[in-house]
Parts: C-alpha cells; structure tokens; sequence
C-alpha cells in the first residue's frame, strides 16, 4: 500500500483524467410463463445487477481536475537549481539544450528485432551518463517506444526492452540506479503514425527525458 | 488449419437490409457476415407496439443478438399475418415458412416513461409455449429489455446461458482523447467511465463485474488502476518503478497478475486487488507478459520471448514449471481462454496479417476464425461461444465479434471513431 498510495494522490491532484460511474439499466422482471418452471429456468432469474440501481451514487463519480502540472514516476518535479560543479562557460545556459552539445540529442534508435544501442550513440549516451553522474538529484526517465504492429501490451514490452538498453548503458558508466528510470509508452505515443518502414523505424526508440523538464 | 470461407447469401441481404438501415441513428452498427447451416429457425414477429415507442424495434435488437450468435436464424416475417398473442397465430403459415419456434410480443405503454412489455415463445410443431415473460420497463430500459428477452429465447432454444444482457468495456480513441467504455455486449449504450489526455489500454472486467482495471498513461508511464464502476472511484495498485501493465483478474476477484519491470525487464507478478502482497511469478532475462487466467485459478497462461520469438506458454499459478503451449509461427500473442478451459484463443502473425485462432488445447489443433490483418486483444463470451476482439477497417479500429466455429461476423462498429482493447464482461 505505501508504494501505491503517493502517485495515488498526486494522480488525483495533478491528472487531466475524470472517472466516471454507470447508470444501472437493469429491467426488473416477473415471470409470466404459462407452463410453469422451464429446464433451466431462465425466465425466472432476476436481472442481474437491479441491487445497485439503489446505490445513489448512479450515473456520477468521481471527477478530479487537471491543474496541467505532470509527474515522473509519482516524484514531485525537481525545480531545485543544479547542484555539482558546473563548467563556468555554461554559466546561465542549460547544457542539455545546447545543440552543439551531445546532450541535446535524446532519441536512440534501434534495429529491427534488436535492443542493443548502436555504437553510434556511445557519445550521446556517455555525455548523459556524465551529466548525471555530476548531478546526483538530477533525474531521468527512459522512455521506450515499439511500432504499431501487433498486441499493444508485447508491444509495450519491446518498448520496455529499448528503454532497458538505455538504462544498462548508462548504469554501465556508474550513473546511480535511483537517478534513472525505464518505462515504456509501447506504441501509444508514436512519433510517426504512418505505416511505411520509415515511420516504423521512426518509432523503434528510446527517448531520454529529464525530471525538470 | 481450416479456413471457411463467408456465406454471403440472400438471406444475408435480407438481414443487412431490415437491421442495418434501423441502426442509422445508433452509435454502432451490426453486419452479420455469415451463418452456420444448422442454426435454429425462428419467426420473430414485430411486437405489437404504440407508435410512440423508443426506436429501434424490439424485435429489431432481439433479432441482432439472435443473429450474432450464429446458431438461430430468422424466417422472413414481412406481410401476411402478425399475431401477438398465441391465439391469432395461424401455425401452418409459420411451419410452411420453415420456422421452429415463433416469438410474439406486445408493447403497452403504462405511464409517460413506463412500458409493460410481454412477450412469448411458442413452439411451431407442438403449438404450446416454451417461455413467456411480462417486464415492467422504463424508457431508459428498453435495449436492456430486449436483451434480456433474446436471453431467454437463446437459452430455451439451445440450453446455454445467453450473453445478450452482458457488458464489454473498449478504449474508444476520440481527436486526441482516450476514452474507456462500458456499453452492452451489442456495443450498444456506450458509457464513458474513464477520459483521459493520455493512452488508456488493457481494460479487464474484475468476475463480478463490478470493477475494472486497467492501465493509464497520465502519469507519463503505465501505472493499472482499478476502478468501481458503481460510482467511478479507483485506486492505483501497480504504480512501481517502471511499467506497470497487462492486469489478469484471477477467478475468484482476489488478486491481479500484472506484468511489471520495477526488477528490470518485463516479468509477471501476483498483486493483491487493493495493491498489497506482491510476489513475482516469472524470472530471466526475456519478456513475461500478457497473463491470461485459467478459469479454475490454477493455470496462468502468458506470452513469452524465451524462445527467441512470442510465444504462448504455461505456468502453475503458484509460478514455477513453465511449458511452451503454441508451435504454429513465429508470433502467437495475446492469449485468452475459454470459460470451460479447453480453448485457447490468440493473434497470430503469418505472411505479415495478424489473424484471431482458436486452439483445442487437449489436442493442439488449430484454426484461423477471423479473415482481417490486424486482429487484437480476443476474449471470450461468458458462455464460450463468441469471441469479442479489435481490428482494422479503412484505417480505423472496429470491434467485432466472431463464433468459435468461425462462421458467424459481426461488427460493432462506431462511426467515426477509433474502438481498440475490448474485453467480453460479466
């Protein structure tokens, strides 16, 4: 309970989601059957469900408000200022939007049918592992990304493999397991919708998104 | 592996004509698509009713739900007589017309929003009655009523519990938002429990009915929630580190197989229904997903990776002693079993099309039901006999359901929307 319970509460103070509860439509009815008890009797059972028609709280529920904040992985956003040491040049600038900086590159993206990442992406992933390792509050998730074709959940898992990849490499250079988290959108969140091999590899992809962001 | 082919015959047309032009104004639409050849002929008669009565026909929902079963058959009823009670009907006419059992009905309005509805089944040969009912219905009653009488027409005539007055729950994908959805087993009433900015999948139906569970994207990963659908409130019970995923009710409604990676990589765990008791079930290396429940609790079925590509497999549900259950491909997911345990349904990829089989799973013969490329998430009817599942149709996600004998289709299509992740309920 206690692991479940915080993102429980944020979700319901941050989420853009509402719950809703059903109207109970069940028809009450009497036998009118001439012959009396029939094998198995079917027409002599109450509608399943009537119970609830008294509950009072039919056709209304729960409904929480999105403040338009967001959440990783149930952790309050870190807004504090970095700590570690910071290069004096990048005093005022963010590192991780400079785009002559390997750290502004966040998508890895992987083979067909394969989950390991390619060595063209050891820079990106060792600028990352650095960043991290220098700032020890500073937090990443790991999103892993499947294309769209076959069961939601398998595919979910794949995803879940990419962002696995991610994870080890960057764990491999020392970063700290509690900085670093993957999770997998599966193909829920594709970056290309379309069919073709291209959008399919477009989606074959880890991103690495940070909690302050 | 068989494939049968669709019927289309003009008894089809005639169907497709009388019901599909009554469902224009209804949120989804019902073609069946073909017919077994030893279905149960039946004269389903217009009740008599006030010209005021809510639309569509009760007899136009009956007949949808007899049709959908696949083993019923309607007999043409238009012009000529149209009793409603036993004492007008003229049995030569209907026998000559080929008909087993004929049903007559009436419809009286008792108050502004009341309707006293009584119906009966009759036997053509023996001209004596097989089942009568009289409801007391409200306005909003009407679909429930009519499912309620193709129940008892179904389980008289064929000795099985009907699933017409059952519920399903659906991800419905409207512009950007996400919508999950209880309507009745016809998609029909659609009511929108969850609506989200983010993905919803991987609804399931707790045995009582009562609540579902189900994975949210809100909180920018999978987290399953669980959810009373008596008056919407819910709780997150598998919100670890990681993705949290693929809830499986165990029969009894205690606990939840889930699919986590909170230990790295994607295995499957036992969790209690309110979140407490985790344990894990599953180890290694490869992917564990996708559990599926045997319906006396002791199996738990899942998809795997272990063997170099998806599979279905098997374990204890105590976890422990894993066998390989499906040889057939190199892509077998999304595994469902019967309410009597013997059939295994899934999606299988073969020549790039993702197709629904059934699997005998005393002898491991196989079938291929459906003839679409983008079959998912099959589950099946409380009584067995229909298989409930998501495909593809000019480019957007319809439901449709199927007989596990392959022969009778039907959709349930939405118009302009996006249906995916169904499950058959309680």
């Amino acid at each position: 309970m206690k692991q479940s319970l915080l993102p429980l509460l944020l979700i319901v103070a941050l989420s853009g989601c509402e719950t809703l509860g059903l109207s109970d439509k069940s028809a009450s009815i009497e036998d009118r059957n001439a012959s009396g008890a029939q094998p198995g009797g079917p027409a002599t059972s109450a509608s399943k469900g009537s119970a609830a028609a008294t509950s009072g709280v039919a056709g209304s529920g729960v409904e929480t408000t999105g403040l338009g904040g967001s959440s990783v992985a149930g952790q309050p956003l870190d807004a504090k200022p970095l700590e570690g040491p910071v290069d004096a040049s990048m005093k005022g600038a963010d590192p991780r939007k400079d785009p002559a900086s390997p750290l502004s590159k966040r998508s890895i993206f992987f083979d067909y049918d394969s989950y390991t990442v390619r060595d063209e992406y050891r820079t990106v992933i060792e600028a990352h592992a650095a960043y991290l390792m220098t700032r020890r509050s500073a937090r990443a998730i790991l999103q892993g990304n499947a294309d769209s074709r076959g069961s939601r959940e398998y595919n979910l898992a794949l995803g879940q493999k990419r962002a696995e990849a991610v994870r080890k490499a960057l764990a491999v250079l020392g970063v700290q397991e509690e900085q670093i988290e993957a999770v997998s959108f599966g193909e829920e969140k594709p970056r290309a919708v379309g069919e073709s091999e291209q959008d399919f590899a477009e989606n074959r992809r880890a991103d690495i998104v940070y909690g302050d962001e | 592996m068989t494939y049968l082919p669709r019927l289309i015959s003009p008894f089809f047309l005639f169907c497709f004509f009388v019901f599909a032009t009554t469902q224009a104004n209804a949120a989804l639409e019902i073609q069946v698509t073909g017919g077994a050849s030893n279905r149960i002929p039946v004269a389903l008669i217009p009740f008599q009713s006030p010209s005021d009565r809510p639309s569509p026909a009760l007899t136009d929902i009956i007949g949808q739900d007899l049709l959908r079963s696949g083993q019923i058959k309607l007999v043409e009823t238009e012009g000529g007589q149209q009793p409603y009670e036993p004492a007008q009907i003229d049995y030569r006419v209907w026998q000559g017309k080929g008909a087993e059992a004929i049903v007559v009905g009436q419809v009286v309005r008792i108050s502004a929003s009341r309707f006293e509805i009584r119906f009966r089944l009759m036997d053509a040969s023996k001209q004596t009655q097989l089942a009568g009912l009289s409801m007391n219905v409200g306005v909003d009653q009407w679909r429930a009523a009519a499912h309620k009488i193709a129940d008892v027409i179904y389980e008289t005539l064929t000795g099985e519990p009907g699933v017409f007055n059952s519920r399903i729950a659906y991800v419905n994908k409207r512009g950007k938002q996400f919508e999950l959805k209880v309507a009745d087993a016809d998609g029909q009433n659609p009511q929108t429990v969850v609506r989200s900015n983010e993905p919803l999948i991987s609804p399931a139906f707790s045995p009582d009915g009562g609540r579902l569970a189900y994975v949210s994207f809100e909180d920018k990963k999978p987290v399953v929630y669980v959810q009373s659908l008596r008056d919407g409130s819910r709780r997150a019970v598998a919100a670890f580190k990681g993705s949290n995923s693929a809830p499986a009710w165990s029969p009894d409604g205690t606990r939840l197989a889930v699919t986590l990676t909170r230990d790295h990589g994607s295995q499957i765990y036992l969790i209690s229904a309110d979140g407490g008791g985790l344990s894990r079930l599953t180890s290694g290396g490869a992917i564990d997903t996708e559990p599926a429940w045997s319906p006396d609790g002791q199996w738990i079925y899942f998809t795997s990776d272990r063997g170099g590509s998806p599979q279905i497999y098997r374990m204890p549900a105590t976890g422990g002693d894993v066998k390989r259950v499906t040889f057939d491909g190199a892509y077998n997911v999304s595994p469902a079993i019967s309410p009597d345990g013997k059939l295994l349904a899934y999606i299988q990829r073969e020549g790039g099309r993702f197709r629904l089989v059934l699997q005998d799973l005393a002898n491991g013969q196989t079938r291929v039901l459906t003839d679409t490329a983008h079959d998912e998430s099959p589950s099946f009817a409380p009584n067995g006999r229909l298989l409930l599942y998501a495909t593809l149709s000019g480019g957007r996600g319809i439901l449709g359901t199927v007989t596990v004998d392959g022969r009778t289709k039907a959709r349930l299509s939405e118009s302009g929307s996006d249906a995916r992740e169904p499950v058959w309920g309680p």
